[in-house]
């Protein structure tokens, strides 16, 4: 494919390159990295621990500035943009699952969820995060502060989050990691069910080949290169 | 997205989350310190300018020695100003074959505007405020006249052609201390009664005194009215003259309060600092998710100072009320020193306060919170990627702006203030020296040491930055505190000191030289310890290094009166046990023949004399001419004999002199000066009693006052050990449970934490004892004038007060890290 257009692909990255300076020298950490992922797709990067997977995330969400290549989101080219440039389209349209869940501690679950809505300005903000929060099973749970919530509970609520402004893409990392086995089985399950739902596209970053298995399509991290599993 | 919105509703769940508590709790003491000394302050000081014009018993005072032009009284008329009028000349009174020259007053309706009359209705009957005055064919008399002219209350006698009855005792009179030493005893009388005296013929000195009172706007528009009529043969007095007694002591005590208030100010800004430090590091999640969902720097970094600037509008309202509170009982504390109403709180204060919160915010917390701003987003995926530290010059600038403004506008004494500032930053500068001191001296330490001493150590000296800062908090919240114990125990007990119970309470003056040894053996045989008789003489300064001084050359009307009044001189071989020498030296005995002077500094400053002068005074129709050798202070307020310029016996021995002593006289052995009166009916008794009362009570009343305030700087000098301790919460949460799933037991974890708060409170303790022994030195000598020991016992406190208290309040603030399990830390990070 050589034509990429905005809706097909909400995400592309092309001769994706990473690599920062440390005492010992250069070092690689993504070297080669060439990615298209089209609407309501889910994808899944495998990888072993330290191969660059939350780098990569992190440079398709335009969190981080890439050593070399670029990345598209939503048809616009991120090596063009500033910081702020970056965090204005990301506004609203993406959204995050992290593997420490990231739950600000002094807020309830509901103001958790809250948040990206009324960083938006969503006009009905505290219904959408309610609503959010009981699609994830929380209904009973709104007041509660995540040190009062169990780690399984405290990823659906970070699923409620990142699902609420209806995102047009989700980047996720490992987000069942510091789950065990059973609980992480019922969180991965919920995120499915709402990315299916939505239709969002879904980049999960994993070392579980079970989780990724659930995906539309698995990419290996090998390297510093992605290489597909067929 | 709205900011602002934002902001707000994340300011409310901070605030219940308890995020900002110590913030607020901080900012809240440091603005109620304020407000209550704000408030307290402001309302004395207008007390005590109403007060001051008791001296005048009006606010405008109009004297002259010819009748008064009815206009000056019809313009207060139609202006509607109170007024009262008041005749006063001298007269004699014989009774039973005595005479004495009296002054007699005569008083209107009104009369006294300012201030109130006091009387005893018996001899030995309590002291107790008139309402009323003389009525017709009745006189008040002073107390001193009734053994001259041996007569009893109820008593008739003859003033004039008129007869009066003695009705009641007068004590005090508010326009009576301006010439204290010069009356005659007063007889008071009415208005109605005076042209029936027959004494007010073309030959007799009769004063003529209009008395005015008015809001402020309305007397200096009067006065300005005044001036443009350019009526010759008037004097004009308004409010400023207040007694010297009176205003050294309420500005003592007014020092007192703003250093309580200061100090507090100091101890919460290092609260607030350090709870901003803290503030910034728990908030960097916050802000890296915010950036990651989308939010522009601009917008995080509004959304953090909006709600920081909405915490610093609550919190100082909220210690502007507690303020208010506060001052409320103040107040209560010291009320009665006043006889009049105290005026109710003006508004200004609470607006100060508000600014104060503002401003220390703006100093200490919004530098810091503004890198908020600029924690990374990828801190969502690694999470040691935090705010930037600070840069030390942006800090310290805007620490030092904010501080600088803060403390000269609100102790309102620049050498204070100055003085204060200049030992934070000394001491804050040698506090990061030794911290950092300490750090590179620990490193090697750890190796060679084992178990928790290693662990406690190694914490210390791997977060050099954190501990720093906590060292430099503790330090300066001790030092404060250390500080604060100096003041309170030997500055306050020095102070009350200053005016022992037995003060003199009595003056004698115009001894003639022939009385002198009579009135000594009198007071030695009556029991009266042995007192001092001075020589004075009244002279008045003619030049300074042979320049004829005239009131014109002072712009500043005391000095202009200074320099046109007689003084009181004196001769002495010995300096009064109350001065202190600020310059030169005393003259010793070979010096005596020297024709020297010794002059007040307070009067050498006013008048221009400097060191070395030579100064020609007219004393009773004589030159004398003297150099300036020293200048002294005078502790005006001790109540002992004291004059504003002294010479050397060579100089000032031939000169026609009167003596004067004072001596404390208890209240049952009264009868003692009734004899002494009785027998050397020339000496005039001056009894200060009511004024000493007055005196003493603003000291003690004051003591509380300002311990009532120094309760806000304890409060603030616990937070700002709390806020130490929270410090380095963060790092330590997540260092336990390495440690424990390392294998550390329980109680090895306790000991090393232990042992690490207990060196940091022991060193903290070593730099703040050093530090507040430098500023109580500086601060006793300084600004309160008084002598200064050294104080051994403040380093033993400090420094095992330090290590033990610091050492068990961080080991029980970290309690829960011993008891939570390290899987959950371990798995939340
Ligand atoms: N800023 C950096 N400086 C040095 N090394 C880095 C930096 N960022 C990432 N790395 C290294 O890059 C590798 C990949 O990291 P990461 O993307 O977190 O891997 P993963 O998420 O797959 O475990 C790791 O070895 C990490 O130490
Ligand atoms: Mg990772």
């Amino acid at each position: 494919m050589l034509q990429t257009s905005p809706n097909s692909h909400p995400v592309t990255a092309k001769g994706l390159m990473k690599f920062v300076e440390t005492s010992q020298g250069r070092l690689d950490i993504l070297q080669q990295i060439d990615l298209e992922v089209a609407a309501g797709e889910a994808v899944a990067i495998l990888g072993a621990s330290g191969s660059g997977k939350s780098t990569l995330l992190g440079l398709l969400a335009g969190l981080d500035e890439a050593s070399a290549g670029d990345v598209t989101l939503f048809g616009t080219t991120l090596g063009g943009l500033d910081e702020d440039g970056r965090a204005a389209l990301r506004a609203g349209q993406v959204g995050f699952v992290f593997q420490s869940f990231q739950l600000l501690s002094g807020m309830t679950a509901l103001e958790n969820v809250m948040l990206p809505l009324e960083l938006v300005g969503h006009a009905h903000a505290e219904q959408a995060a309610r609503d959010a929060l009981s699609k994830a099973g929380l209904a009973e749970r709104l007041t509660h502060y995540p040190s009062q919530l169990s780690g399984g509970e405290q990823q659906r609520v970070a699923l409620a989050r990142a699902f609420a402004p209806s995102p047009k893409v989700l980047f996720a990392d490992e987000p069942t990691a510091n789950l065990d086995a059973h609980t992480g089985e019922k969180v991965a399950e919920l995120l499915f069910e709402l990315q299916e739902q939505s239709g969002t596209v879904l980049i999960l970053v994993t070392h579980d080949e079970m989780l990724a298995q659930r995906c539309d399509r698995r990419l290996y991290l090998r390297e510093g290169c992605l290489e597909s599993d067929r | 997205m709205n900011p602002f919105m934002l902001a707000l509703k994340l300011l409310r769940r901070d605030w219940r989350a308890g995020e900002l508590r110590l913030l607020a709790t901080a900012l809240v003491i440091a603005v109620a310190s304020v407000t209550a000394v704000g408030f307290f302050t402001d309302r004395i000081e207008r007390a005590m300018a109403r007060q001051a014009t008791e001296v005048l018993a009006a606010d405008l005072r109009i004297e002259s020695n010819r009748r008064l032009d009815e206009a000056l009284s019809n313009e207060a008329e139609q202006r509607q100003m109170r007024q009262a009028r008041t005749l006063t000349f001298p007269s004699v009174v014989l009774n039973n074959g005595n005479s004495q020259l009296v002054q007699v007053k005569s008083v209107s309706a009104n009369y006294p505007l300012r201030g109130k009359l006091q009387v005893r209705d018996q001899v030995n009957g309590t002291t107790r405020y008139a309402d009323d005055l003389p009525g017709s064919g009745e006189a008040w008399l002073e107390e001193r006249l009734l053994p001259l002219l041996g007569l009893q209350i109820g008593d008739r006698f003859k003033l004039g052609q008129l007869e009066f009855t003695l009705s009641r005792i007068i004590t005090y009179e508010p326009d009576r201390s301006a010439n204290l030493f010069q009356l005659a005893p007063r007889v008071m009388i009415n208005q109605q009664d005076v042209q029936q005296t027959g004494l007010l013929g073309p030959a007799s000195r009769v004063r003529h005194n209009l008395l005015i009172a008015g809001t402020p706007a309305q007397i200096s528009d009067y006065r300005a009215w005044l001036d443009a009529q350019q009526i010759s043969g008037i004097q004009v007095q308004d409010i400023r003259a207040a007694r010297p007694e009176l205003r050294a002591a309420l500005d003592q005590g007014g020092r007192f309060l703003r250093l309580a208030a200061a100090t507090a100010i100091l101890l919460c800004v290092v609260a607030v600092a350090l709870s901003s430090r803290r503030f910034v590091e728990r908030q960097a999640d916050t802000s890296a998710l915010l950036r990651c969902l989308g939010a522009k720097r601009n917008q995080v970094l509004q959304i953090f100072v909006i709600r920081l600037l909405g915490l610093g509008v609550i919190a100082s309202l909220l210690g502007s009320l507690l303020g208010l509170a506060a001052q409320t009982l103040l107040v209560e504390l010291v009320g009665h020193w006043f006889t009049q109403q105290i005026p109710p709180p003006s508004p200004w204060p609470l607006l100060s306060g508000v600014a104060t919160g503002i401003l220390v915010l703006l100093g200490f917390s919004l530098p810091m919170v503004t890198r908020l701003a600029e924690v990374p987003p990828l801190r969502v995926f690694r999470r040691h990627l935090g705010a930037p530290p600070i840069g030390y010059l942006l800090f310290i600038s805007a620490g030092v702006a904010a501080l600088a403004t803060l403390l000269i506008w609100q102790i309102g004494d620049d050498q204070m203030a100055f003085k204060l500032i200049g030992g934070l930053l000394g001491g804050l500068l040698l506090l990061l020296l030794i911290a950092r001191l300490l750090v590179t001296l620990l490193t090697p330490l750890r190796t060679r040491t084992a178990g928790s001493w290693r662990y406690g150590l190694a914490s210390l000296s791997r977060n050099p930055i954190t501990t720093s800062v906590q060292l430099s908090g503790f330090g300066l919240g001790m030092t404060v505190l250390l500080v604060l114990a100096l003041v309170r125990v030997d500055l306050l007990s020095n102070w009350r000191e200053a005016l022992p119970a037995d003060s003199p309470n009595q003056f004698l003056i115009n001894i003639q030289p022939d009385q002198v040894d009579g009135v000594r053996n009198h007071l030695q045989q009556s029991g009266i310890p042995s007192v001092g008789l001075y020589p004075m003489m009244r002279g008045r300064l003619i030049s300074i290094d042979g320049k004829a001084v005239s009131a014109g050359d002072y712009p500043n009307p005391r000095a202009q009166r200074l320099a046109t009044r007689d003084f009181n001189l004196s001769q002495a071989t010995s300096m009064q046990t109350d001065n202190k020498i600020v310059a030169g030296r005393w003259w010793s005995q070979a010096d005596w023949g020297e024709p020297w002077f010794s002059v007040e500094e307070g009067i050498a400053k006013t008048l221009g004399i400097p060191m070395g002068a030579l100064l020609t005074f007219e004393v009773a129709g004589q030159q004398v001419s003297g150099k300036v050798t020293n200048l002294r202070s005078v502790k005006w307020d001790s109540f002992n004999v004291n004059f504003f310029v002294v010479g050397t016996p060579g100089l000032m021995q031939d000169l026609p002199a009167t003596y004067i002593t004072s001596f404390y006289l208890p209240d049952e052995q009264r009868t003692v000066l009734h004899k002494l009166i009785h027998n050397y009916p020339s000496i005039t008794a001056l009894d200060v009693t009511a004024l000493m009362k007055q005196v003493r009570g603003i000291m003690d009343r004051g003591a509380m006052a300002v311990e009532s305030v120094f309760l806000f700087t304890l409060a603030a000098g616990l937070i700002v050990l709390y806020a130490g301790i929270q410090a380095s919460h963060e790092q330590r949460v997540q260092e336990t449970a390495i440690l424990r799933t390392l294998g550390l037991s329980r109680q090895q974890l306790i000991l090393s934490i232990t042992l690490e708060f207990a060196l940091l409170g022991g060193l903290a303790g070593v730099i703040s004892a050093g530090l507040a022994s430098g500023i109580g030195y500086s601060l006793s000598t300084g600004v309160f004038n008084l002598p200064w020991q050294f104080n051994p016992q403040l380093w033993l406190v400090a420094v095992f007060g330090g290590a033990i208290g610091i050492g068990a309040a961080g080991t029980l603030a970290s309690w829960s890290l011993f008891n939570t399990p390290p899987i959950l830390v371990l798995r939340r990070a």
